[in-house]
């Protein structure tokens, strides 16, 4: 029976080192195979696309070359322009600001619809996932509409004096900002729920026995409960709203060029693949730096990180 | 200070705690109501009964978590109506814990101390002598996720102390521990509250707890309080059904009064006619019908009738469980069920056995007449 010491108890069952892995294969095999096949290739795809370089009519060709890169990073043919690293920090920016955004609406939201009865939370978090039913670019071409001259925010924002008669609140950086909320406002709200819900309270209630102010609170025994769906969401909203091109386009007026933008126009009209390629790469690298970053602090503070 | 006293509304100097007609309504029913206690001052004072009574309720009001509907608390002579819970001078130790699961035992100790604006270098001196204390030095650098519930309720205690507050109020405190470790941490928190001198007000449903370790104990049942008292005069003159029943176990004898004499009278019960004494303030004088309660270690049982001319009767051993150093014995006396505790101090055999006929006795001064 020696055999058996080897093996390891899981749910009551007897199961060898082989047996283990088999049952883990079959269980998550599925979604490894979908991983791989339709994110780790393409991937690695245009990993290697952004190191070749584009033929005259926009083919791939082959000589291996960091031309991309460095013409990302302005030193391109005409002398240093750094036209992209702005790009870069703008699309960094503008996600920046909707994350903030999208947290100054969501923290009250999130205790609102957490503080509900049963019945009307149901109600509240159904209206919260609403938006997704609509497609992204219905939506915006609806804000457009309602930000026009004609519009009925547009109406309402003149009659109050916020802009002059017969002036459109769109294309602007306000209307591309309301946009974005409306789009990633859920991603945020739904995990920060689920966090503010599962708050012990008595925690709080220690916290003031023991002198506590509101304020502070809320940053010793509110804050530190409700990190994990904090710092879920604000991935959830800051990663997607870095690639953002539609709203930027569609309510911004399509005067500045955001990271999607450049991308779409590279792999589109201007048909160069490679170049398309190194600047989603940069995009890739500069997320992926930043998030680190934000691990490191959340670490710091919280205990355990989120990656 | 006589007159003071007279007036209710009158601050006592030497409470800690003053309830004055508090009452607290929430939106479907009324948590306590009319509730007039005064605490003093290093006084280890128990809120006792079962779930539901109201006792917490009286807790956080003091804490100033909940306020009352009606009625004032006061706290070392102050009415704190408007004094929110982070500025009283009272702090808790909650019966979940409730340590700070992100911060380190040292950091939430040190809490309380830090939020009253306290320097680094002080509040280090003092969390050490406070943790040397309760004997949680070595666990200093720990969270609180990694410390055992014994553990973790010496931090919530020290977290309370530390703030050396006029008040320390304690829900349930060893409700989540082990019977053996519970008996241990009784003694602790007596010995701790002498050492400190402060007020302590504990809320607990273990009658065995409350009686071993408070001054005086409030036994409440359904928003009110039943009786107030010493550990003794609850258990030795109980005043109603409820705290006879719920501080140990007591036989209920009911009977209506055939005879009254000065301080005492003969009545009538299932067993037979039994003469009783009266409490001085007892209003059981006016009434025709009575309740009386014996506890079962003073019902003495016997072989023969003996000297005694009254309160003797004929009983049957029903049941009858050996503990060691005592026997409970169910007995029936003419119908009516008494439970009797018996100490084996004969060397052998104790002689009485299920089935077996015998005498008990129940003495005048151990019978207490109730109220409902």
């Amino acid at each position: 029976m020696e055999w058996r010491k080897e093996r390891e108890c899981i749910f009551g069952e007897q199961l060898s080192p082989l047996d283990q892995t088999l049952r883990s294969l079959r269980t998550s095999g599925p979604a490894i195979v979908w991983t791989t096949l339709f994110l780790f290739v393409p991937l690695l795809g245009i990993v290697f696309i952004s190191f070749m370089s584009r033929g005259s009519y926009g083919e791939l060709q082959l000589p291996l070359t960091f031309d991309n890169y460095s013409r990302f990073f302005g030193f391109g043919s005409f002398g240093f322009d750094p036209l992209y690293p702005y790009i870069l920090l703008r699309s960094v920016l503008l996600a920046v600001g909707s994350t903030l955004l999208c947290m100054i609406c969501a923290l009250p939201l999130a205790f609102f619809i957490a503080g509900l009865s049963p019945r009307y939370k149901n109600l509240a978090l159904t209206l919260v996932m609403i938006p997704f039913w609509t497609n992204l670019l219905i939506r915006t071409y609806a804000w457009q509409m309602l930000l026009s001259a004609e519009g009925l925010v547009s109406k309402i924002a003149q009659f109050v004096g916020l802009v002059g008669e017969g002036m459109p609140l769109y294309p602007s950086l306000g209307a591309v900002y309301l946009g974005t909320l409306c789009d990633y406002l859920p991603y945020l709200v739904l995990p920060l729920y689920a966090s503010v819900e599962k708050i012990d309270w008595t925690i709080v209630e220690a916290a003031m026995d023991l002198g506590a102010g509101r304020i502070q609170s809320f940053r010793h025994a509110v804050l530190p409960q409700i990190i994990p769906g904090l710092a879920a969401g604000i991935v959830l909203v800051f990663v997607p709203a870095t690639g953002q091109f539609i709203v930027p386009d569609l309510l911004g007026g399509a005067k500045t060029s955001m990271l999607g933008n450049s991308i779409a126009q590279q792999f589109g009209p201007s048909r160069d693949w490679p170049f398309g390629s190194a600047i989603a790469m940069s995009g890739i690298l500069a997320l992926m730096f930043a998030l680190i970053i934000y691990n490191r602090i959340l670490a710091k503070r919280g205990g355990e990180g989120l990656l | 200070m006589a007159h003071a006293s007279a007036s209710p509304s009158s601050p006592d100097a030497a409470a800690a705690v003053e309830l004055q007609n508090v009452e607290k309504r929430f939106a479907d029913f009324t948590a306590v109501t009319g509730i007039n206690l005064t605490i003093k001052k290093g006084e280890f004072f128990s809120l006792l009964g079962p779930s539901g009574c109201g006792k917490t309720t009286l807790l956080r009001m003091i804490a100033g978590l909940e306020f009352p509907s009606s009625g004032k608390v006061l706290i070392a002579g102050q009415d704190v109506h408007d004094v929110p819970a982070c500025e009283r001078p009272v702090n808790t130790v909650f019966q979940s814990y409730a340590l700070f699961p992100h911060m380190t035992v040292r950091d939430n100790i040190g809490f309380g101390l830090r939020m009253k604006g306290m320097g680094r270098d002080e509040i280090r001196v003092r969390v050490d002598k406070i943790m040397e204390l309760v004997q949680i030095g070595q666990f200093a650098e720990r969270k609180p996720h990694m410390l055992s519930g014994g553990q973790r309720q010496r931090v919530a205690l020290a977290r309370a102390v530390v703030n050396e507050p006029t008040v320390l109020l304690l829900d349930e405190p060893l409700g989540a521990l082990d019977l053996k470790l519970r008996k241990e941490l009784q003694f602790e928190l007596v010995a701790l509250q002498r050492r400190l001198g402060i007020t302590f007000i504990c809320v607990t449903h273990d009658q065995e707890e409350a009686l071993t370790m408070s001054d005086r104990i409030a036994v409440m049942n359904r928003g009110h309080i039943e009786q107030l008292g010493a550990a003794e005069d609850l258990y030795e003159s109980p005043r109603t059904r409820f705290v006879g029943g719920f501080l140990g176990t007591c036989n209920i004898i009911e009977g209506s009064v055939t005879n009254r004499g000065p301080g005492g009278a003969s009545v009538t019960t299932a067993a037979g006619p039994m003469r009783v004494e009266f409490r001085k303030d007892s209003d059981a004088t006016r009434r025709d019908k009575l309740t009386l309660g014996i506890r079962p270690e003073k019902v003495r049982l016997r072989e023969e009738p003996g000297n005694e001319q009254e309160n003797c009767f004929p009983v049957t051993v029903k049941e009858l469980q050996y503990i060691g150093s005592e026997t409970h014995y169910l007995l029936d006396c003419s119908g009516l069920q008494l439970s009797a505790e018996v100490m084996n101090s004969k060397v052998g055999s104790q002689g009485f056995e299920a089935g077996q006929k015998a005498f008990v006795y129940l003495p005048p001064a151990g019978l207490v007449v109730l109220d409902d």
